[in-house]
């Protein structure tokens, strides 16, 4: 059985490295300076909302603390996601994976519907009828897909000064440059509780079929 | 194969796989490569000249940071800042057909451009200041680039590890209309953690590049042979000659 589009293979993994690095060296250029602030500007602890654990040396790229080596590899790192998404988009505009697989019917949006397939996950049966997700699962592919991964880029942009003078609206959407960056770091972790949560579901439903199926575009008819 | 180390491989690829891969000469190429698109990326999405934002008085911050440098403790020094900087110099000199030296008097008498705008610092902070002081281009057209000019060199009188600082930007940010020789901070004249008496603003990059504490400006063709030849302190100890991201 056909599972996922070649275009759709490649950019998971694609996506997935570029993902990987630019968050463990996100981490290491947190670490130059650990404060998040709302609105333009904000330079010491006392107009920080929040004061960001220093994250440690196997966590981030490079493994020691070197934020002009961390930003190398994050603003190449960014051209690969930023190119491979708006690429994949095209792909699955061009071949219905969006609208066959993501986007959700109105007859999806039922409260009883929606609680039914909670139960059923509760009880770690993953096995939905009907298209390739379940309403909840297209929901959480969307968010991602649709709103987490290009605020990532938005917001990147807008931390930088470079983009702020060619594109000024990018500060009023998010009402600020450290607005921007707090906003950065909070889809950030966002995105790595989607992985993880993701990973784990993986795990659960026969990994090895998952993960062949996501290099080679087909899974066992009894999968 | 044990699983144990299995993941203290895996681990081990992370960071020294990484760090193998980012000292190649090869990752220095792509990194070469992204920073040459980041540049002509910002200027391709702003067709003519795009300013950096500015703010209104409401929005400053009420103290502006300082950092790298914050003071100097030469005896040189220390005279010109007692003396109210009545005897220090900015020279415009190298790749120029009439080179210059003016005193601060002289860099007042100019006619004078006031923004507010916004201090992104690599490190991530941002503070919002206002600068006034004249336009780098018409000094640069006053004194008359030669033809073979393509890079504009600040030189700074504060020694940072041991090295002298020094900075340098491409004629589009050196004849953009926000690119001052500030000599005052919000009304006042400079104060020494941020510069004094006169500082570079060159609003559409990071901190980095605005160099405090001038005292010579030069035009030239080659980055190549000036200090480690990366074009500035920062960038000779690995960060981006272009820091407008």
């Amino acid at each position: 059985m056909k599972r996922h589009a070649l275009s759709t293979r490649i950019w998971h993994w694609v996506n997935a490295l570029s993902l990987v690095v630019l968050f463990m060296s996100g981490l290491n250029i947190s670490n130059g300076h650990p404060y998040l602030y709302w609105g333009e500007w904000g330079f010491s602890p006392a107009e920080a909302w929040a004061a960001v654990p220093r994250f440690p040396g196997w966590a981030t790229i490079p493994g020691r603390y070197s934020l002009a080596v961390a930003r190398d590899w994050h603003l190449l790192f960014a051209w690969v996601f930023a190119l491979g998404l708006l690429l994949f988009m095209v792909a699955a505009l061009a071949n219905g994976h969006f609208v066959r697989d993501l986007f959700t019917r109105a007859r999806e949006w039922r409260w009883r519907l929606f609680m039914a397939e909670v139960r059923e996950y509760l009880r770690f049966n993953f096995a939905h009828t009907g298209g390739k997700y379940g309403a909840i699962q297209k929901l959480a592919y969307a968010l991602v897909v649709f709103v987490l991964l290009p605020l990532m880029i938005l917001t990147g942009m807008a931390i930088s000064p470079g983009m702020d003078a060619a594109w000024p609206w990018l500060l009023d959407l998010f009402g600020g440059r450290q607005s921007a960056r707090s906003v950065h770091f909070l889809a950030a972790w966002a995105l790595f509780a989607f992985t993880l949560v993701h990973v784990v579901l993986v795990a659960l439903t026969g990994p090895w079929g998952q993960v062949k199926g996501m290099i080679t575009g087909r899974v066992d008819e009894a999968a | 194969m044990r699983r144990r180390s299995v993941l203290a491989g895996l681990a081990a690829f992370g960071t020294t796989g990484c760090s193998r891969i980012g000292d190649s000469a090869a990752f220095s190429a792509l990194v070469e490569t992204a920073q040459g698109w980041h540049r002509a990326a910002h200027r391709a999405l702003s067709p003519g000249i795009a300013l950096a934002r500015e703010y209104e008085a409401a929005d400053l911050s009420p103290f502006f940071r300082g950092n790298g440098t914050i003071e100097i403790a030469s005896p040189a020094y220390r005279a010109h800042l007692a003396s109210g900087f009545a005897d220090w110099r900015l020279t415009v000199g190298g790749l120029v057909a009439r080179p210059l030296s003016l005193s601060m008097a002289q860099i007042r008498a100019l006619p004078q451009r006031t923004q507010i705008t916004r201090h992104d610092c690599v490190e991530g902070w941002s503070a919002i200041g206002q600068w006034t002081g004249p336009q780098l281009g018409p000094l640069l057209e006053f004194a008359g680039l030669l033809p073979g000019a393509r890079y504009i060199v600040f030189h700074c009188a504060d020694v940072l590890y041991g090295s002298r600082y020094y900075e340098s930007c491409g004629l589009d940010d050196a004849f953009h209309p926000q690119t001052i020789l500030a000599h005052q901070l919000n009304g006042q004249a400079l104060p020494e953690r941020n510069g004094a008496p006169l500082r570079l603003r060159i609003e559409r990059q990071l901190g980095y590049k605005h160099a405090k504490y001038l005292v010579g400006i030069e035009a030239v063709a080659s980055l190549e042979g000036i200090a480690g030849g990366g074009g500035g302190f920062w960038e000779d100890r690995g960060y981006q000659w272009y820091a407008g991201i």
